[in-house]
């Protein structure tokens, strides 16, 4: 394949993929709106469109015209880039991920999948330890002590959980022995999804993702009852709309790697003519990615919120050892196999 | 050509964050144009073909080691540093200097006889090629260094701690005089 073919492949790959992923980000705003009241026993958005599917379209344009006032006291040049940093970093990590097999349209195949890196997993690690800049540098920037303490408590808890998030994948790894994604996924076939195979590492996993997304019942650092609204509390109209999209986009990102890793990424019953034969496992995929946003949200509008220093003595104390122990298992029963 | 592109765009970047990162007055412009710093490095580090250690790079460095620079800094609440004035006669013979003896350094390591450079990809940076060099070849070194870091932790710990919560631990939470009232009536230990 000639690069300049790659190039417009790549290009449109891209396109396509981020045009779907911030739709999934507007829509998942829908999807935590109806959920929540439909668990909360009242409707939800529906007059915007049938059953308020529109909803995300009036609040884009509501966010749009909404006005962007930008406090004379706060540090200007880190106040702006802060929600900037989060969004890239949040938007980025879809990159690496693949969404189904290898398709061929015409004279031309590629993966489903904008790049298919034999560091995959590592690369997402490193894109979401990236992104609690966006969170630390919003509260100090804001010059306001909700905020800086928001934006403390915030970068905190998330680096605190990265580290069992990533020992939690270190068993998934060692089980399959790539940390390309696409692998990772092969090695899933037959049914031997990595859920039955770790499952302690797949909890771990959940729960570290809840924590390091700032997700209830670990989201006392935006809790509106606590804090005013955390490290977002200075921001208005576009800037609030990029934190709160970098929010959902990281959701995504969660569900995603949760459904590659642990439950069979494409995989599923796949039949019929060809054109069926591609669109199926990214249909596939979708449901399950749809699941672990719907948990979510679910969660969510279920627990009450820790407490901080329980949240904070959890990850140590609790998920740290537990993910370590997982490993030490994990390879000794690989080790005895071979 | 392309990869003397990437590497001359990455090493700009890499010595302007630096030199900015001393320029700078503010602390926290100091530690992002660190981050750019390690951000860069990274990107070397893929151009040499070393992707795991490029990627872990990225995690541990700046998406850790920077963001605990970036906590103190904040919760410091380090202002901005004042500015001394800087003698002439430094900067006059300082600069010339340092700038001679590098170009000293460069040209002898440039003309040795023996110099060579090797194709890229020579070198391998697999992660499986890594964890057999750690895991394997140098497992001893590895170890040891661990119980190193350990050490290191403990001495945190016990430096950042305050001195009477040790000497005296059931009355951790006494004062500076009642202490003194403590050891004067000998009651400082059960």
């Amino acid at each position: 394949m000639s690069i300049t073919t790659f190039v417009i492949i790549s290009i449109i790959k891209s396109v396509v993929v981020l045009g779907v992923l911030l739709t999934a980000v507007a829509y998942s705003v829908w999807l935590e709106r109806k959920v929540s009241a439909h668990i909360q026993n009242r409707w939800g958005p529906t007059r915007v469109g049938p059953f308020g599917l529109l909803q995300p379209l009036a609040d884009g344009v509501k966010f749009i015209f909404k006005e962007d006032l930008t406090q004379p006291h706060v540090y200007k040049p880190l106040y702006i880039a802060a929600p900037i940093i989060s969004l890239v970093f949040a938007i980025t990590s879809i990159s690496v991920i693949p969404f189904g097999n290898w398709v061929d349209i015409g004279p031309w195949g590629t993966y489903l999948q904008i790049t298919d890196l034999n560091i995959g997993l590592l690369v997402v690690l490193g894109i979401t330890s990236m992104g609690v800049y966006g969170v630390a540098l919003a509260g100090w920037s804001s010059n306001n002590k909700y905020s800086l303490l928001g934006g403390l408590r915030a970068s905190a808890q998330m680096i605190s959980y990265e580290v069992s998030l990533g020992l939690s994948l270190v068993g998934v790894l060692i089980v399959t022995g790539s940390l390309s994604l696409r692998d990772i996924v092969d090695a899933q076939r037959h049914m031997h999804w990595n859920i039955f195979i770790q499952p302690v590492a797949f909890f771990i996993y959940l729960i570290s993702a809840y924590a390091e997304t700032n997700r209830t019942p670990f989201d006392l650092p935006e809790a509106e009852s606590e804090l005013v609204a955390g490290y977002h509390t200075e921001y208005s109209a576009m800037k609030f709309a990029m934190f709160f999209m970098a929010e959902y986009a990281n959701m995504v990102t969660v569900a995603c790697l949760a459904t590659l890793l642990f439950f069979g990424g494409w995989l599923g019953p796949v039949l019929g003519p060809p054109i069926l034969q591609m669109i199926l496992p990214v249909v596939w995929f979708c449901l399950k990615v749809f699941f672990f946003m719907f948990l979510y949200v679910w969660v969510r509008w279920t627990l009450p919120r820790f407490r901080y220093d329980q949240l904070m003595a959890f990850g140590w104390k609790v998920l740290l050892p537990l993910a370590v122990a997982n490993i030490v298992v994990t390879a000794l029963i690989v080790a005895w196999r071979a | 050509m392309l990869h003397l592109i990437l590497f001359l765009f990455f090493g700009t970047i890499c010595v302007a964050g630096a030199i900015n990162l001393l320029a700078q007055s503010h602390p926290i412009n100091s530690a992002l144009s660190l981050i750019a710093v390690m951000a860069s490095l990274a990107g070397e580090y893929l151009l040499l073909g070393a992707e795991f250690v490029a990627a872990v790079q990225v995690i541990v460095y700046a998406g850790a080691i920077m963001v605990l620079f970036v906590i103190t800094i904040m919760l410091l609440n380090a202002g901005k540093e004042e500015r001394t004035k800087g003698s002439r006669i430094a900067i006059l013979i300082g600069v010339p200097g340092v700038v001679t003896g590098g170009v000293l350094v460069a040209w002898t390591l440039l003309h040795r006889p023996d110099m060579q450079t090797i194709p890229i990809g020579a070198l391998k940076g697999d992660p499986s090629d890594i964890a057999r060099l750690l895991f394997h070849d140098f497992l001893l070194p590895f170890e040891v260094t661990s119980v190193l870091i350990l050490i290191a932790i403990m001495g945190a710990v016990v430096l950042a701690s305050r001195p009477e919560a040790i000497a005296r631990p059931h009355h951790s939470t006494a004062g500076p005089q009642e202490i003194r009232e403590l050891v004067a009536t000998g009651k400082d230990r059960r």
